[in-house]
């Protein structure tokens, strides 16, 4: 158990290839850390610089208070767990498990113990004798998570391992994830691309884009001030309204309508930002009254979205789901204007 | 692919239709095509096999193929003889005793050296890798003459080793090695590239050193390349005459099979029965080798062109 120290940390493959710029995160003990971002962010080589598999060209990376820079990987006291599971295909499930603490050399006794510890709580005391390839995709990803837990790591690293389950089981598995981390009381490092994994099981998230870290905090902070336009538009789904607007003094003006603004701003253009859920179909007295032509109407049963144009921008509100609209519709929404964004033009950064 | 495509084609042809006679007549010429070459590689070894039974005079009297036609003169006979002249027995140990060492080393040598090659980093490893690779391209004949009088320079001829209480055949093995190397070491590089990384990385972080990962992952899933070269080496050089006949010579001691059977055309001008039986026992032993590993031939020969 140990907390994770990323100091001023550069990966450079040459010198105008850079895939991770001046990364600062400091990952507290025990805690459910998230990496998260678009594909070729650079999330991944984050945690592989801290497992060990790539070298690091600047910075330092600390685990606890170790500098681990010029540490070999299996040193490092971490455990990994590969998106493609890395099973060894030879092995039996057993085998599996056991090959890291027999690396370590191990008693066969405590082996035996610790594999049958991990198989009781993932699991898989019926498959112990089978091969990776009589299992199903599940209970690999159980496998590879049973071969990381025996060691009891400092540190478990986990490289998008739900990204091979399909939909149903990658719900549940995050839950059981979330539980494991609980059961274990360990520092997890999670890489994923996907903000509802993100969202869900994360103490904190780290949110990267092109090598750049954006924004560290927990969910809920994240999801009400993100610090910059992207962040903003990652989290949540369906993503949040952008609108171009002017502003002058504490109104902002877009195509198809004006809202007042929660502090004055400088005058000139900038992007407001609005989740769909705070553009309904109640229109109170903290709600700015928008008139919305609508494309296309889409019901989840709980909720019902609406895709459609207010003036020239277009946007997304999400309304009652017994509210009657059929598309072509003209509807009156109402914007509540207590949870506004307005993001720089230049910058991108949020102003509030 | 193709398997596929033709597969979906027949069933949409109507019976009788252009499309569907085209496509007949396709595979029927395939079929004739295969069935073919079979025959033309199938029938003088059936001819061989047939005249080793027979009794020597019918076979200088007459053709093979009279004799599946009644009265049938079938005897053991030639092979009594085969075994019991011409030193035989000798010979075919002498074949063993070249032809596993001259299969092992190589193949040994070249896993290591393709896994090296394969994951490990060090300088120049590619340029390394394309010149080893390029000596594929260099003709046996050329490397005679210097190889040889390098063994004779240094005492490695069969009668020397012999009086130092050594097997005569090391010359044998160090050349079959050498020449088997390139190959194998592309074909094994080839395979072990196809492993997936995270294999490594995860065996890597797991504490697994070079050599554990080597034999405890990269040899248990290299199983069927490994296979495949086995049965390429072994029966190159059980099937050899050429490099034995430069480097051990012809003497009975030390010969392998195929020096012997040329013998026995030399020698024993008449005695044609004999050779039938020993050139027939001769191809029995690669036969049993190429039996007993085809199924991981068949997967193996896949390697380094599809994946695996």
């Amino acid at each position: 158990m140990a907390s994770v120290t990323y100091d001023h940390v550069v990966k450079r493959y040459t010198a105008d290839v850079t895939v991770v710029k001046d990364f600062n995160v400091e990952i507290k003990d025990k805690e459910f850390m998230v990496l998260v971002g678009p594909s070729g962010c650079g999330k991944s080589t984050a945690l592989r610089m801290l497992a060990g598999l790539e070298a690091i060209t600047e910075g330092q990376i600390r685990i606890g208070d170790r500098v681990v820079n010029n540490v070999a990987a299996k040193d490092r006291d971490i455990a990994m767990v590969f998106q493609s599971y890395a099973l060894y295909p030879h092995m039996s499930v057993y085998d599996n498990m056991a090959f890291p603490l027999q690396m370590a050399h191990m008693p066969k006794t405590e082996i035996d113990k610790r594999v049958k510890n991990a198989s009781r709580i993932l699991g898989l005391d019926n498959f112990l004798k089978r091969k990776p390839r009589a299992l199903s995709g599940g209970q690999r990803q159980r496998v590879a998570l049973g071969r990381a837990i025996v060691r009891s790591p400092k540190v478990f690293l986990l490289d998008e391992p739900l990204s091979n389950l399909d939909a149903k089981l990658r719900g549940q598995t995050r839950i059981e994830l979330q539980k494991l981390h609980r059961d274990l009381e360990t520092t997890f490092i999670y890489v994923t691309h996907d903000q509802v994994e993100a969202m869900t099981m994360g103490d904190r998230i780290a949110i990267m884009n092109a090598g750049i870290l954006q924004q560290v905090g927990t969910p809920g902070d994240i999801y009400d001030h993100p610090a910059n336009l992207f962040v903003a538009g990652f989290i949540g789904s369906p993503t949040m309204n952008f609108v171009p607007v002017t502003t002058s003094d504490s109104t902002a003006k877009a195509s198809g309508f004006d809202v007042k603004l929660p502090k004055s701003v400088p005058a000139g253009k900038a992007t407001l930002g609005f989740r769909p859920e705070t553009l309904t179909d109640r229109i109170g007295d903290q709600h700015n009254a928008i008139d919305m032509s609508v494309d296309v109407v889409e019901r989840l049963g709980s909720d019902q979205f609406l895709y459609g144009q207010v003036g020239s921008d277009s946007v997304t509100a999400r309304v009652d789901p017994k509210m009657k609209v059929e598309p072509g519709d003209k509807v009156r929404l109402g914007l509540d204007t207590r949870s506004l964004h307005l993001f720089d033009a230049e910058t991108e950064l949020a102003q509030f | 692919m193709s398997v596929a495509t033709a597969g979906r084609l027949e069933s949409t042809a109507a019976a009788w239709s252009l499309p569907w006679l085209a496509q007949r007549l396709q595979r029927s010429l395939l079929h004739i095509a295969v069935i073919g070459l079979t025959l033309v590689w199938i029938i003088p070894t059936l001819g061989l096999l047939i005249s080793s039974f027979r009794p020597s005079t019918q076979i200088l009297t007459t053709g093979w193929w009279t004799a599946v036609s009644p009265p049938l003169q079938f005897t053991l006979q030639n092979y009594q003889d085969m075994l019991s002249q011409s030193n035989m027995g000798t010979a075919i140990f002498n074949s063993f005793m070249v032809s596993i060492p001259s299969t092992v080393i190589p193949v040994t040598i070249a896993a290591f050296a393709a896994y090296a090659f394969a994951w490990m980093k060090f300088p120049f490893r590619d340029w390394i890798f394309l010149a080893f690779v390029g000596l594929l391209a260099v003709p046996l004949q050329l490397t005679f003459v210097p190889v040889l009088s390098f063994f004779v320079a240094h005492g490695i001829v069969p009668d020397n080793l012999t009086s130092l209480g050594l097997p005569p055949w090391i010359g044998l093995w160090l050349a079959h090695a050498g020449y088997g190397l390139p190959f194998s070491t592309y074909l094994l590089a080839n395979f072990f590239r196809q492993l997936p990384s995270d294999l490594f990385e995860s065996a890597e972080i797991d504490g697994a050193g070079t050599l554990t990962v080597f034999f405890r992952i990269v040899l248990p899933l290299s199983v069927p390349a490994l296979a495949s070269l086995i049965i390429f080496q072994f029966l190159w050089v059980w099937n050899d005459l050429l490099v034995a006949l430069i480097y051990v010579g012809g003497s009975v001691e030390v010969a392998p099979l195929t020096v012997n059977l040329a013998n026995l055309t030399n020698s024993l001008g008449q005695g044609y029965q004999l050779l039938t039986a020993a050139a027939f026992f001769s191809m029995v032993i690669p036969l049993a080798v190429f039996l007993s590993l085809q199924r991981y031939f068949v997967r193996g020969i896949l390697a380094g062109s599809v994946k695996g």
